[in-house]
């Protein structure tokens, strides 16, 4: 393999591991702060994009339809956060399986009653729309390398958030300790509805935004679910750094996993996760909330 | 009375009740079955996952026909019974019989997953259910496991890449790579390929394969790119072809290496494809713009009847009912006569959209296969990839 087509790969994996970060993101902050075992979280990536689709569709421009299908997915969140999850915080993981895999199924349903079963593909934006050369063997489209600074804005983002806000340091002390941050005077209920809303709205973010790189079909959301926990459990549940290195290795270990290993190549991410746990047992960054 | 003895005979009405409602469902399809009653078709498809749409068409069209039929085929009335097969091999076998001993079928219409399909039809052999695969090209199912109850209207999974391979040769291809998921389905295809591709003086470089259904190709579309050969074939269909030529196409791949695929990559996706589609070229045993009238006429009334275009699942799906209805025509409508009724279905040349068919020993479709090219929004036929091309059922020991 000579060195551009090394490199090519190499930009290969951390595109594609960017994107993964910014899929799992939602489900490292459900997860790790608020405790959910949340398996809608592809559910809510699906819906996503057909969201991108059926918005794009009527509006003609995939930038006007992202705010409106964003705002949507926030209120969404706020709405199964308080009508079904809230419900589950005090309860075992047994039960947040059931009532999040439910609503996996109906999601399926409502999408496939609403929309159709039809495989559909989102234009890429006109202004985002060149290639850019890498050699004289591929070109590179513009759009995707957007997707890869989308995800690191929003890695940005997140960090800030959490560390450099009274917000996030209100999640923070939630997820350590609700009863001394109710007995403080905060809505514990109000933060943790925020939270599980700014999951989802990741989760449908991602999924809108990687719409026209990808396609639109039913079943999409089961893929990325899988790795998405893969994602979570290899960085430190509630550790959103850790979710960002974790993405970038699974990136790595894809993408020239199927280059020199191609028979074994769907196998060497659960690998990596199995080696991770055997060496690190709670993940890679597991924060110390204790 | 007193509250206990109101609850008990409460209970004792509700248990009665509940216990003549049982033996009455039990007992009630019992009744009206046999030569009278309705033929019973389980339709065993995706509803739900990658192929739900491929399920849909084939279900449109096998009802289209009955229905243009007045309802009744061979003079028998038909009623439905579906399971969703999600396309998981691992749920096949639970799926089939649900069908085969709960619903006590009279024929079984499926699948589309080729791992599924494995699957059927071992459930098929075992029980001699009459077993009509509308689309699953799994080579075996008229090959090793074929069986006179067992029948195919779609295609064997080599028999695209069989005629893909004449067409490279012919047009001067020299070296290929091959791209497809690693499955029964894309295996079979890329051998199909490579057999006629090689016998007419071209070179496989590389045989590429991505886990099924996994969709990320940047590493592959890499190596095709580093391996530089002068064609590129693929198998793909559903939601991972619309995602693949859209990815072929953004890597600058399909000006330098021309993109060949069997025609899955592009029936049903186009509108979801877009520019990144056209002029690609694909064989299959059917193309959206045959001028025949038989085609003009099928297409519109599907487009009536369901408001969106025919694809090759619902000409599939089709002929599927085409061929249910000349066995059962033959036999008068009694199922029981099962010889007469094999003897039929073999011999039968169906009038089908995609052109005249008829059915090889191995009771797999022989048909002609067109070259198509992607133009404005539909896969239109250039000229015939190979006439009257059978798959050599290598293995089946029926004729």
């Amino acid at each position: 393999m000579d060195l551009s087509i090394f490199l090519i790969q190499v930009l290969n994996s951390v595109q594609y591991g960017l994107t993964l970060f910014l899929v799992a993101s939602g489900l490292t902050l459900i997860f790790g702060i608020m405790g959910v075992i949340n398996l809608a979280h592809g559910s809510f990536y699906m819906l996503g994009a057909y969201a991108a689709y059926t918005l794009t569709s009527l509006t003609g421009n995939l930038f006007l339809a992202i705010a409106p299908g964003v705002a949507l997915a926030i209120v969404f969140g706020y709405v199964l956060e308080w009508i079904f999850v809230s419900f589950l915080y005090e309860r075992s993981h047994l039960q947040q399986v059931l009532l999040t895999y439910g609503l996996i199924l109906v999601f399926e349903d409502l999408r496939s009653l609403a929309v159709g079963d039809d495989v559909h593909g989102v234009a890429v934006p006109a202004a985002l729309s060149a290639s850019i050369p890498l050699g004289s063997t591929m070109t590179y489209p513009v759009y995707n390398l957007c997707i890869s600074a989308a995800c690191l804005v929003v890695a940005a983002l997140l960090f800030v958030l959490l560390r450099h806000t009274r917000l996030g340091m209100m999640i923070r002390a939630g997820a350590s300790n609700r009863e001394m941050v109710r007995s403080l005077g905060i809505d514990v209920g109000m933060l943790f509805r925020i939270v599980f809303a700014l999951g989802v709205a990741l989760a449908a973010f991602a999924g809108m935004v990687a719409a026209p790189a990808s396609s639109v079909y039913p079943g999409m959301g089961n893929q990325v679910l899988i790795l998405c926990f893969v994602v979570v459990v290899i960085g430190g549940i509630g550790s959103v750094t850790g979710a960002l290195v974790a993405a970038l290795l699974i990136g790595f270990v894809d993408t020239f996993g199927k280059v020199f290993l191609p028979d074994y190549s769907g196998a060497l991410v659960y690998l990596l996760m199995a080696v991770v746990l055997v060496w690190r047992p709670a993940g890679l960054f597991r924060e110390t909330t204790a | 009375m007193t509250t206990n003895e109101r609850g008990r005979q409460r209970r004792r009405i509700v248990g009665a009740l509940g216990a003549a409602g049982v033996l009455g469902a039990i007992g009630a399809p019992g009744l009206a079955r046999g030569q009278g009653g309705k033929v019973k078709v389980g339709f065993m498809l995706p509803y739900t996952g990658t192929y739900a749409a491929l399920g849909r068409a084939i279900e449109n069209g096998f009802k289209l026909y009955v229905g243009e039929q007045g309802g009744k085929l061979g003079g028998r009335e038909l009623e439905y019974v579906t399971v969703d097969d999600e396309s998981e091999p691992a749920k096949a076998a639970d799926n089939v019989n649900k069908l085969i001993k709960r619903d006590n079928v009279d024929v079984i219409v499926g699948t589309v997953h080729s791992g599924v399909q494995m699957a059927i039809v071992k459930a098929a052999r075992d029980n001699n259910t009459l077993l009509i695969i509308p689309n699953a090209g799994v080579d075996e199912a008229t090959g090793p496991l074929c069986a006179p109850n067992i029948f195919r209207v779609s295609f064997s999974n080599s028999q695209p890449g069989l005629a893909m391979g004449l067409v490279a040769a012919l047009k001067g291809y020299t070296t290929a790579a091959t791209i497809t998921w690693k499955y029964a389905a894309g295996e079979q295809s890329i051998g199909g390929f490579k057999e006629t591709f090689e016998k007419g003086g071209g070179k496989v470089l590389k045989e590429l394969y991505v886990p099924f259904p996994n969709v990320e190709f940047q590493a592959l579309l890499t190596e095709i790119a580093s391996l530089k050969p002068t064609c590129t074939y693929a198998f793909f269909a559903g939601g991972g072809a619309v995602k693949f030529v859209k990815d072929y196409a953004a890597a600058g791949l399909k000006e330098k290496v021309p993109l060949l695929g069997a025609g899955f990559l592009t029936d049903g996706t186009l509108d979801a494809q877009g520019a990144a589609a056209d002029g690609l070229l694909t064989t299959l045993h059917y193309a959206d713009n045959l001028t025949t009238p038989r085609n003009i006429a099928f297409r519109l009334a599907y487009a009536k009847a369901y408001s969106s275009k025919a694809d090759v699942y619902a000409v599939q799906g089709y002929d599927s009912a085409q061929l249910l209805g000349i066995g059962l025509r033959a036999v008068g409508g009694d199922l029981g006569q099962r010889p007469l009724l094999i003897r039929a279905m073999a011999a039968a040349e169906i009038d089908s959209p995609r052109g005249r068919i008829s059915l090889s020993p191995s009771h797999n479709v022989v048909q002609d296969f067109y070259l198509r090219k992607v133009e404005n929004g539909e896969n239109k036929s250039i000229g015939l990839a190979a006439k009257a091309l059978a798959d050599p059922g290598r293995g089946c020991s029926m004729g």
